[in-house]
């Protein structure tokens, strides 16, 4: 069983620290949310994860299915099946999600056979579409660039669609509830449900609560301050929801001298 | 009072002096046939004319110290036999099935093919050499439409001695569905390849015609000068792909016009990725009323590759339009150079002229310089012209890794959705497969 260990990390962005300590173990089958406020680090530890190299790590360890994640490259991390849906996914224009799908999907095909010519293109494209049709989405998507000119709904969407194709082991969905109205929140949430099951962990970053209403995770955690200062089950988002962060930032932030 | 230093400023060796001159004799001009008199004149304006310096403000950017004007010679009568064959996939053609026509041109040789069919209607696409013999007066009446051998050093030495050239005559009203090519195909070193391709698209007629040249890569120094001729009449319509594949080896320089008449169409296409350096003078002149031309370049440098590109978007006339993109990427130590003009005529009222150059820059030592131009003499027009040089951008490299891509591949797919909007100009699945090709080879290598 997948499992991705992340034991005392620290990591600094342009010599400011963000993550200060956090600990955290995520097996394949569960389901984790990580809440907090604004700016306490949440995203960054999703950044760090995937290996962005404006994240530089200080300190500690991340495991992988018994990987240094911290030795591999972001494209073996993913291949290892890791995988991010980001925030603000970036436009690119002049290539389209099938054309950026098939170099995905051929990228792991060739880890495993390095002569290997690729997924047939009709073998591709039945593929395709049939993840398209799980998300409910219109079957042109897959001839437009890849998130240029979508809306935010759409962009979240191409996300599940590139998790739903990739089939990840661990997933990350770093806000993937932020900008979508409740329609586009509910069918993003079905298609996550849809994925998950034993073979897929997911840790689900988000400010709100209301996408836990979707998603039931087993497992919250509060980060605040660049470490996690509360761990618990589904109650403890409700707490959240009803009483909101200050009680936890009484807590633990030192009051200001 | 106090002494100045003296600042003594030693030249060894003037800026803009050519260290070799060629050694062509006068000799080598063709005395008979229909083009001896313009064949001369050309050769008198080639002995006339200087090699261009970098004191010209055309070749500021393009150095021809190096040129080794010396080693170059005319191939001989049937030189192809002992040099590199064509390459199969070169003869297959790019755009159809079968092309309605092509002709090969060789060092020392030529073999022209028209389907019969084709022949039947009027249309004459063959090897220079035999259009003189078989349609003398249209090749005199073709020769120097639109280009002068006084344009320059290049463009005098092609018209006074070029051996490969092509002749493509469409009659009025005739539309021809299957493209034509040419190939020139330019093997071996220390040869000097001349080239004049004349066509003619009459009255109301139209046709896609594909020129490409090309040679392999060898040790040493080749050089390729050429004209471009063509005329597309009223109402007529051509689609004119050019495609250069030289080896590396390869010093190129072309000189090419395009007339466009009362309400007709030219869909330009240019694909670079050779030669070891090119310098292209390409124009288009929108003469009659209506006149529109549109002109979409590609191309890859990569080692020390050095391509000058010069466009011209001529609006002689009122209601003319022309759009220009021309889209590169750049690795190694490699050059590019774009600099573009579009000139509006007095009384060429609502011209619409618009020019682009995008640039992606891949490696540190890799330099484009884009440099657009307006000069405009009329009232009521649109111009707009845009140039950028930029850099393949982290985030986006950072997200397609993320999605399990290798870091080499992310790059490709980032170059290849750069040039897209180049693709979608093209029509022929067998040039973008070309181009996609060269883009796989080039981001490959280091």
């Amino acid at each position: 069983m997948s499992e991705l260990v992340i034991k005392n990390l620290h990591v600094s962005i342009e010599q400011k620290e963000i993550l200060n300590g956090v600990d955290l173990t995520l097996k394949q089958g569960e389901i984790h949310a990580i809440m907090g406020p604004n700016g306490t680090g949440k995203s960054t530890l999703a950044y760090t994860l995937m290996g962005h190299p404006s994240y530089t790590v200080t300190g500690g360890e991340i495991w992988f299915k018994g990987k240094n994640l911290l030795e591999l490259a972001v494209d073996e991390r993913s291949r290892l099946g890791l995988f991010l849906a980001f925030q603000y996914p970036v436009a690119i224009p002049g290539v389209t999600v099938a054309n950026f799908l098939r170099s995905a999907v051929n990228s792991r095909r060739r880890v495993v056979n390095h002569e290997d010519k690729g997924m047939p293109i009709l073998e591709f494209r039945k593929m395709l579409k049939e993840k398209m049709e799980l998300l409910k989405m219109d079957s042109a998507f897959a001839g437009r660039y890849l998130n240029d000119g979508f809306s935010g709904g759409e962009k979240k969407r191409a996300e599940i669609l590139q998790m739903a194709t990739l089939k990840p082991e661990i997933a990350i969905l770093d806000e993937t509830d932020s900008g979508l109205d409740i329609d586009a929140l509910r069918i993003v949430a079905e298609s996550v449900n849809a994925l998950s099951g034993p073979e897929l962990g997911v840790l689900i970053i988000t400010h709100y609560q209301r996408l836990l209403n979707y998603i039931k995770p087993q497992f919250v955690h509060i980060m605040l301050g660049g470490k996690i200062v509360e761990s618990g089950g589904p109650d403890l988002a409700l707490q959240l929801e009803e009483r909101g962060y200050d009680w936890v930032r009484e807590k633990y932030e030192e009051t200001p001298a | 009072m106090e002494e100045k230093p003296k600042v003594v400023v030693a030249r060894t060796r003037r800026i803009g002096t050519p260290a070799k001159t060629f050694v062509f004799t006068a000799g080598m001009v063709p005395a008979s046939g229909v083009l001896a008199d313009y064949r001369q004149k050309a050769w008198q304006i080639f002995n006339r004319l200087s090699l261009p310096t970098m004191t010209e403000e055309a070749w500021r950017r393009t150095d021809l110290r190096e040129l080794p004007a010396d080693t170059v010679h005319l191939p001989t009568e049937g030189a192809f036999r002992e040099l590199a064959p064509v390459p199969a996939d070169l003869l297959k053609p790019l755009t159809a099935d079968k092309p309605g026509g092509q002709v090969v041109l060789l060092p020392g040789g030529a073999k022209p093919y028209l389907s019969p069919e084709l022949t039947k209607k009027g249309i004459i696409f063959t090897d220079m050499q035999t259009a003189e013999r078989e349609n003398p007066e249209l090749v005199a009446r073709m020769t120097g439409q639109t280009v002068s051998p006084e344009e320059g050093k290049f463009a005098a030495l092609a018209g006074a001695l070029a051996q490969n050239g092509v002749v493509l005559y469409i009659p009025k009203g005739i539309t021809v569905e299957q493209p034509l090519n040419s190939l020139l195909w330019g093997p071996g070193v220390d040869l000097a390849y001349l080239s004049h391709i004349l066509v003619w698209v009459d009255e109301g007629a139209s046709v896609t015609y594909v020129h490409e040249a090309a040679s392999p890569n060898e040790n040493g120094s080749t050089l390729h000068a050429g004209i471009v001729e063509i005329k597309v009449s009223d109402n007529a319509s051509m689609q004119f792909v050019e495609l250069q594949s030289w080896g590396r080896h390869v010093w190129n320089f072309s000189h090419e016009r395009v007339s466009v008449g009362h309400d007709g169409t030219l869909d330009w296409i240019f694909g670079a990725i050779g030669s070891r350096l090119t310098k292209n003078f390409s124009e288009l002149n929108l003469v009659g009323e209506g006149a529109t031309g549109r002109m979409s370049g590609f191309y890859f440098t990569d080692g020390f590759q050095h391509l000058d590109h010069d466009t011209q978007q001529n609006h002689l006339a009122p209601h003319t339009t022309s759009d220009l993109l021309f889209k590169g990427a750049l690795k190694g130590h490699s050059r590019s150079v774009w600099q573009g003009m579009i000139y509006v005529a007095v009384g060429a009222a609502k011209a619409d002229g618009y020019q682009a150059n995008r640039n992606l820059v891949l490696s540190s030592n890799a330099r484009a310089d884009s440099i657009p131009g307006l000069e405009i003499l009329a009232d009521d027009v649109r111009c707009t012209h845009g140039a950028t040089v930029g850099k393949l951008e982290q985030e986006p490299l950072f997200y397609l890794k993320s999605r399990g891509i290798p870091e080499k591949e992310a790059e490709r797919l980032l170059v290849e959705g750069f040039f897209d909007p180049i693709m979608q100009r093209i029509p022929f699945e067998g040039v973008r497969a070309r181009f996609q090709q060269a883009i796989h080879e080039k981001t490959a290598t280091q």
